[in-house]
């Protein structure tokens, strides 16, 4: 393959995906009500424009505030158990414990302390992209290569300069790929939370457009959601690479 | 204080584990080690070589008996320590010159003045022994974009950067091939001549001993004790054809009989 070709490979795929699905649609005669085509959801996403975008925005807003407030606590609480083998032991199988919760199970709780709307679509954002921040920020920090850790502890090093200068630039790579992870998955948890409980956002607007059978409406809302996340992992991917391409050996 | 007894092992022993499951690394062992003096710790592996490193480094504790470095017990006044592993262990994100220049952000007194002078001052104290290890052209690359050889040339500047008491080498080049070895001696000569440190190093490699060292130590096997000391008269600065001459041919021969024929231990040899 020519690199042009690879480099295109991914857009043609996605393509060829959208150009099936709206042949397949008008050849086995499917009706909009089940699955309408490409085309059909495009329409719908021209047509009710205006009403879509505060919802969009809201869904955007709640993710990002929740993923900013998921990443601070994450990394913080990756570093304080990569950093300590005592924390480590006491801490892992706590936040195991709450990560198995399945976050949908949560929302009811939360819309019982703040009540329906923003607030709990930020906190499931939030709690949905913690843990696998502190998996990775902790896995980078407390596999330091012990020789390292000898250099620096002969130059009577503190806890706190091996940290700052060895494990905290060496788990940046770890952080940011757990970033582009993170990102999608509060997409996921403010979705979540706008379907069970809100008056706004992408979720509830699926849900009433469903409700309603408007059948386009709700796939174009899930086509929002696709874009939103794709965007937001590039933004990652593009910060990730210039933060730490070292870890890539590209210069 | 005199500099015949620079570094002091007195009757220093360490156990490790608790109880029933104690094995013992080291068996009580005396050394002293005069300033401007370069040792070669010998013996086979387990023997406790690297673990005399760790405890004058303070990396490790005695189980038994005191160390003294210029005189004080250690602990008292920091010991300046340089050190040096088989894995040169660079950071990856940071140019050779900035992975060079880590001690001078840590040790005192330099990490006081590091920000100031780290594009000035530090900057050309790198460069300088970047040149003398003749690495000159490579001090902004990436410590990936090197070879072995040459990440421990880098490994060597940054043990020696900050104007160590001590420089510890643990078997720092135990991962390169004889031709690299040969080449790297050399150049650690040439630090040692110039700057006329204190050097202990830690070695299986019996030529690499006898080409580098002042004196040599030899260890039994686990655990450790000296069963062998002796200095090594060649004059300096020693040519590598050095090691292919009788008298060293013969003085790596002994050192070699003396590991392989080493007496058991006691303990060992009753159980």
């Amino acid at each position: 393959m020519t690199p042009v070709l690879r480099k295109l490979a991914p857009v043609i795929l996605i393509v060829s995906v959208f150009v099936f699905w709206e042949l397949f649609c008008i050849l086995a005669g499917i009706s909009e009500l089940v699955l309408p085509r490409p085309t059909r959801i495009l329409a719908a996403f021209l047509e009710y424009k205006a009403a879509i975008w505060p919802h969009a925005q809201q869904t955007l807003y709640t993710t990002l505030v929740g993923f900013t407030f998921g990443v601070a606590i994450g990394l913080s609480l990756g570093v304080l158990i990569g950093s300590s083998k005592l924390a480590y032991d006491t801490a892992y199988p706590l936040l195991v414990g709450i990560s198995s919760i399945p976050k949908v199970a949560v929302v009811p709780i939360f819309v019982l302390w703040f009540g329906a709307g923003t607030v709990p679509a930020i906190l499931t954002a939030m709690i949905i992209c913690i843990f696998p921040i502190v998996v990775n920020v902790s896995t980078g920090i407390a596999t330091v290569e012990p020789e390292l850790e000898d250099v620096m502890r002969s130059l009577k090093a503190s806890r706190w300069e091996i940290l700052w200068n060895v494990g905290l630039p060496r788990s940046m790579p770890y952080f940011f790929a757990s970033l582009k992870g993170a990102i999608t998955l509060s997409f996921v948890g403010s979705v979540i939370a706008e379907t069970v409980a809100s008056n706004k956002g992408v979720g509830n607007m699926m849900l009433i457009a469903s409700s309603s059978f408007n059948v386009p409406l709700v796939f174009s809302g899930l086509m929002i959601l696709a874009v939103m996340g794709i965007s937001l992992y590039a933004i990652f991917s593009v910060i990730e690479r210039r933060m730490v391409g070292w870890a890539l050996r590209k210069q | 204080m005199s500099d015949a007894r620079f570094v002091e092992l007195d009757k220093v022993g360490v156990t490790f584990g608790q109880a029933a499951e104690q094995t013992e690394a080291l068996q009580p062992t005396s050394l002293t080690i005069a300033k401007g003096d370069f040792l070669a710790l010998v013996g086979p592996s387990g023997c406790g070589k690297s673990t005399i490193l760790k405890l004058i480094s303070e990396l490790l504790t005695p189980t038994t008996g005191n160390i003294f470095f210029g005189g004080r017990e250690l602990g008292a006044n920091p010991v300046r320590v340089g050190m040096a592993f088989q894995s040169a262990s660079l950071l990856p994100w940071m140019s050779v010159r900035d992975n060079i220049m880590l001690p001078l952000k840590i040790v005192p007194p330099f990490k006081a003045g590091f920000s100031a002078k780290k594009s000035g001052e530090y900057r050309e104290r790198a460069d300088a022994l970047l040149e003398q290890v003749g690495l000159e052209d490579f001090a902004d690359k990436s410590p990936w974009q090197l070879s072995g050889g040459m990440m421990q040339r880098a490994n060597l500047c940054r043990a020696l950067i900050h104007d160590p008491d001590l420089l510890l080498l643990d078997e720092p080049f135990g991962a390169l091939d004889q031709f690299t070895h040969e080449e790297l001696w050399q150049t650690l000569q040439d630090l040692w001549l110039d700057r006329k440190s204190t050097v202990i190093l830690v070695t299986h490699d019996l030529r690499e001993a006898a080409y580098l060292a002042n004196r040599i130590c030899v260890m039994s096997p686990r655990p450790g004790r000296i069963v062998d000391d002796r200095t090594v008269p060649f004059a300096r600065p020693r040519p590598i054809d050095i090691t292919f001459e009788q008298e060293f041919v013969t003085l790596v021969q002994r050192l070699r009989s003396l590991i392989v024929h080493a007496p058991k231990s006691k303990k060992v040899a009753a159980a």
